[in-house]
């Protein structure tokens, strides 16, 4: 600690701390605009400058380090001058255009220079011009307003990993670019228009649509992926105009991924629902709210009626809310059925009946930060979980060792310790052998179980380099990410995966793929008499068919095939694990219920037989558990469109139709109350542990080639796929059949070549793309988009062809 | 891209620096890079940002940052004319007038024969040599009048 004096007041301030620091610690406001808490210091903008005693000449606070007995004025007659000339200097070259200017109104320049700024210019010689830059869809530039604080390219040399931006030339001809006009494609972008203290970077979809002061700001909660980022929605006129970041030191600090903030024009899109509408003879017709309940009511009473409960089958979206997805289970287990799921894409369900509570991040998301050792099995952990693999990669600067087994190899933008890229199938394998490797360096016994599975296996270096790393460095955690959730024999890898980390000694995570894929399990939107949680322990998975049973994609044979589904929330041709299959039971379906906040091009609906508008997060109050475990309730934050409904409530009816009990709310509050009944503590209902599952066959390599189908950022949930902005980025790019080249050469084509790639009785044209990094035998075409919508499953067998 | 020659010295230049720094070597390396190709194309900046490892805007910056590096094509000789305030309190002005006159261009062009380049140079640290010029970027030439500037002009164009 070291003691200083502010403006006459002490303070002390930790060792290595700046007079900024102290300065924030009394609560004294130096004026700046390069300093930033979350970066490096820069110290050019020269604003914070303040007056030091002894010192000859003004110091910027940001900068100075605090030394014993420094007595600092930041309001004296020299700091103020200096600050006054400083603001002078700024504004010499810039355009002083605020009228036009998006940033007006929340302009850190413009708010200062009220305060140190002249009430005009002496400055009467031309001013410099700076061209502006495409640096793609999301941020929009106006280079004659920058400052050259370079808080841009610092948040992408330490926050986003990667240096898009750069200050090209010096002095007067200074200026912000990227290399060669090429785009900014972080998919933390969004980011830099936060830090921009000025008009330079701007959002591009928001542009010129609101002045600020329009805006009312109301908190809400990403439904994305299963952080649970904080935001605040801006509103103007009943409509979500912008989605900033709400500063929460323990989820997403001062950031936000772009899905999570640009996703939103997904919410105006013109492809909302906004009536109820049924089938009829092959038509579509619009209809009222009680005729479009009915149709329902009655349907699913025939169903239950001629081919009892167990016909009636509900699956939901994992980014619906708590309270929308304990209603529907409670509905259709109102009718007798044990039938609902949430996973659409998990596709080994083996585990299901040694769950012992949901499946969790296993720690806290700060304490990500603090890790000295991490592995993250199956996940491109950036597109997947952007703010966690930014964390992560904080750690990783700190010294931390990142280890990776994955079956594809893309940049994380941090240094990796370890990396693995092994076939899908070989990574149960991999597996054992971290496994195998930590039970010799901790000289302790494998599990009987697991003797036999791992007796015959040997251990590479990088195995032995993984364990090595775990064991040494503490904190260390252990993380399954999407791809291993969704991977055939997921429930073999997680339980190897929870051995190594009981061998290890560390933490264990299963990174939750959605909003509230912890919430999921505790509203009991899983198979089996009840909720894994909150509402009385159960089994998952007895008396009920799973997500996979329940669309026939299981090999496991079902007694009775459903006949009545409800959906909700979920699109099944992107978002099951096997849309193909899962749209041929849907066709053959008697009833397809629809809550839906999209219509497709009602034609191509042909599945469905009745549309029911529900509200996304925004239009109706809700609550997320994130992966950490975390419960956070929000409120709508504009009217529903047109005649859309909150989901619980159209649920909530439609249990007083089919005269089911317990359906009399009227708030969602007392529906989560009935959730949180049995005890509200979340955290003595979270486990990764699975008792006592044995693993099976690992190791056996299948001949043909494989599909390596992971979910592309910007296609894993309906709001994002219909975010147009984000849609036009890098990352939003159709899908490639991309293969290693020998697989390339085998075929006879080359990278660029359209290419059929096959599963089942569908077929896709693809652009063949080359990856050598690629396991051998693979074939990485992305799930969930348009273009594969017609393929099987994301990791089955797969044929490509030449045309 | 670059020659072998090319990538030896750069290698060399690389290890002056804690392995996991090499882009520390990033001026050396432009500047081997221009002595081979002599300018810095976008692709040269490309080929040593991919060569050290470091984000290709990273190079950018430092190439853009001083202008010894020729971010266009330049003639033969590139002659550099420091026009700041002590040289041109002692004819560096006249020396650059001198030479445009001489070679019939401006300050940033090239004369027709792909021969000569004028650029207006910043202080060189030889103020009491003034006038001085840089011919590509090496060779000092001081005191420079313009009988100098002749013998220069009919040494190079031997
Ligand atoms: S663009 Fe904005 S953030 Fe970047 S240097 Fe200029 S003023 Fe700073
Ligand atoms: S804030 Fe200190 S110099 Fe910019
Ligand atoms: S001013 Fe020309 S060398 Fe210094």
């Amino acid at each position: 600690m070291t003691n200083i004096e502010i403006d006459g007041k002490q303070v002390s301030v930790p060792t290595g701390g700046t007079v900024m620091d102290g300065a924030t610690q009394l609560g004294i406001y130096i004026p700046y605009f390069c300093y930033h808490k979350k970066l490096s210091i820069a110290a050019n903008c020269r604003m914070c400058l303040v007056q030091v005693e002894k010192a000859p000449k003004p110091l910027p606070a940001c900068s100075t380090p605090a030394v014993e007995g420094m007595k600092v004025s930041t309001h004296s007659a020299m700091a103020v001058a200096s600050q006054k000339g400083q603001m002078e200097f700024l504004l010499i070259n810039h355009p002083l255009d605020c009228p036009i200017c998006d940033q007006g109104g929340e302009c850190q320049l413009q708010d200062l220079a009220v305060g140190y700024g002249a009430s005009a210019s002496r400055y009467t010689e031309p001013k410099r011009v700076v061209v502006n830059k495409n640096l793609g869809p999301l941020i929009s530039t106006d280079m004659t307003r920058c400052i050259l604080c370079t808080r841009c390219v610092r948040f992408g040399q330490e926050i986003a990993g990667v240096m898009e931006l750069g200050v090209a030339g010096r002095g007067e001809h200074a200026e912000i670019l990227t290399f060669v006009d090429s785009t900014v494609d972080s998919e933390l972008s969004g980011n830099m228009i936060d830090l921009c203290p000025v008009g330079a970077l701007v959002s591009k979809p928001f542009r010129y649509s609101a002045r600020i002061w329009e805006l009312s700001r109301r908190k809400s909660v990403s439904p994305h992926c299963g952080l649970g980022s904080n935001l605040v929605v801006q509103i103007k006129l009943n409509r979500v105009m912008r989605v900033l970041p709400r500063e929460n030191e323990e989820i997403n600090e001062c950031w936000l991924s772009d899905k999570d903030r640009f996703s939103y024009e997904g919410l105006n899109s013109e492809e909302r629902l906004t009536t109820p509408m049924i089938k009829r003879d092959g038509q579509w017709q619009e209809c009222d709210w009680h005729t479009a309940l009915e149709f329902v009511a009655n349907g699913l009473k025939t169903a239950q009626e001629q081919h009892g409960a167990q016909s009636i089958g509900a699956l939901a979206s994992p980014h619906s809310t708590l309270e929308e997805l304990y209603l529907l289970q409670k509905l259709i287990r109102g009718l007798g059925s044990g039938n609902v799921d949430h996973r659409l894409r998990q596709s080994d369900f083996r585990a299901d009946s040694h769950l012992q509570g949901s499946p969790w991040l296993g720690m806290k998301i700060a304490e990500i930060s603090q890790l000295k050792s991490a592995l993250v099995i199956g996940s491109t952990l950036r597109k997947d979980h952007p703010l966690i693999a930014q964390r992560l990669r904080q750690a990783v600067k700190q010294g931390a060792h990142l280890n990776l087994i994955n079956p594809v190899s893309d940049d994380l933008l941090t240094k990796v310790t370890n990396q693995v890229v092994v076939a899908p199938a070989a990574m149960a394998a991999m597996l054992a052998q971290v496994l195998k490797a930590a039970a010799e360096l901790k000289a302790t016994e494998i599990p009987a179980t697991l003797k036999d599975t791992v007796s015959s296996i040997s251990v590479t270096d990088t195995a032995r380099a993984i364990a090595a790393s775990l064991i040494d460095n503490k904190p260390a955690a252990i993380f399954l990410g999407n791809l291993a959730q969704h991977h055939p024999q997921y429930a073999d890898i997680h339980m190897l995966a929870q051995h190594i980390a009981q061998i290890a000694e560390t933490s264990f995570g299963v990174l939750g793929e959605a909003a509230n894929s912890v919430g999921a399990y505790l509203a009991g939107a899983v198979p089996g008499p009840g909720a894994v949680g909150i509402s009385g322990s159960s089994q998952v998975g007895a008396n009920g068919s799973n997500a996979s049973q329940m669309l026939g994609m299981s090999a496991i044979p079902i007694a009775e095939p459903c006949r009545a589904f409800v959906l909700m929330n979920l699109e099944p041709e992107f978002d099951s694990y096997n849309p193909q299959q899962a749209m041929k039971t849907l066709a053959a379906a008697e009833l397809v219920v629809m809550m839906s906040a999209y219509k497709k091009h009602v034609a191509s609906v042909d599945y469905a037989d009745v549309l029911l508008p529900i509200a996304p997060f925004t239009e109706t109050s809700g609550t997320f558990i994130n992966t950490e475990g975390r419960v956070q309730s929000f409120n709508g934050v504009v009217a529903p469109l047109g005649d859309a409904r909150p989901a619980w409530k159209i649920l909530r009816v439609l249990g007083n139709l089919l005269q089911l009990d317990g359906f009399d709310y009227e708030t969602p509050e007392q529906v989560r109350a009935e959730i949180f009944l049995a005890g509200s503590d979340v955290s003595t209902q979270l486990s990764n542990r699975l008792g006592s599952f044995a693993v099976g066959e690992i190791g056996q390599v299948s001949e043909g080639l494989q599909r390596i189908g992971e979910v592309p950022i910007y296609q894993a949930d309906p709001i994002v796929r219909r975010a147009e902005s984000l849609q036009r980025t890098h990352d939003a790019m159709a899908p490639l059949a991309s293969m290693p080249g020998a697989l390339l050469d085998r075929l006879g084509v080359q990278a660029g070549d359209m290419i059929k790639v096959k599963q089942g009785d569908g077929e896709a044209l693809l652009p063949a793309a080359r990856d050598d990094k690629l396991p051998a035998n693979c074939v990485r075409v992305a799930s969930a988009h348009p273009l594969t919508a017609t393929l099987g499953a994301m990791f089955g067998e797969i044929m490509v062809e030449r045309l | 891209m670059l020659s072998a020659e090319s990538l030896k010295k750069i290698d060399h230049e690389v290890t002056k620096y804690p392995a996991d720094q090499k882009q520390s070597a990033v001026m050396s390396a432009l500047a081997i890079a221009q002595d081979e190709k002599g300018w810095l194309a976008n692709e040269t900046m490309d080929f040593v940002a991919h060569y050290l490892g470091m984000p290709a805007i990273a190079v950018y910056e430092v190439a853009t940052f001083y202008n010894m590096y020729n971010l266009q094509p330049v003639g033969r000789y590139k002659f550099t004319v420091c026009t700041n305030l002590p040289c041109a309190l002692s004819g560096g002005n006249d020396a650059a007038a001198h030479l445009k006159q001489k070679l019939g261009i401006g300050f940033n062009q090239t004369t027709t024969d792909g021969k000569f380049t004028l650029k207006e140079g910043e202080c060189m640290g030889a103020c009491g040599d003034a006038p001085v010029l840089l011919v590509n970027n090496k060779r000092m030439c001081s005191f420079m009048s313009c009988e100098k500037i002749d013998q220069l002009l009919e040494e190079l164009s031997k």
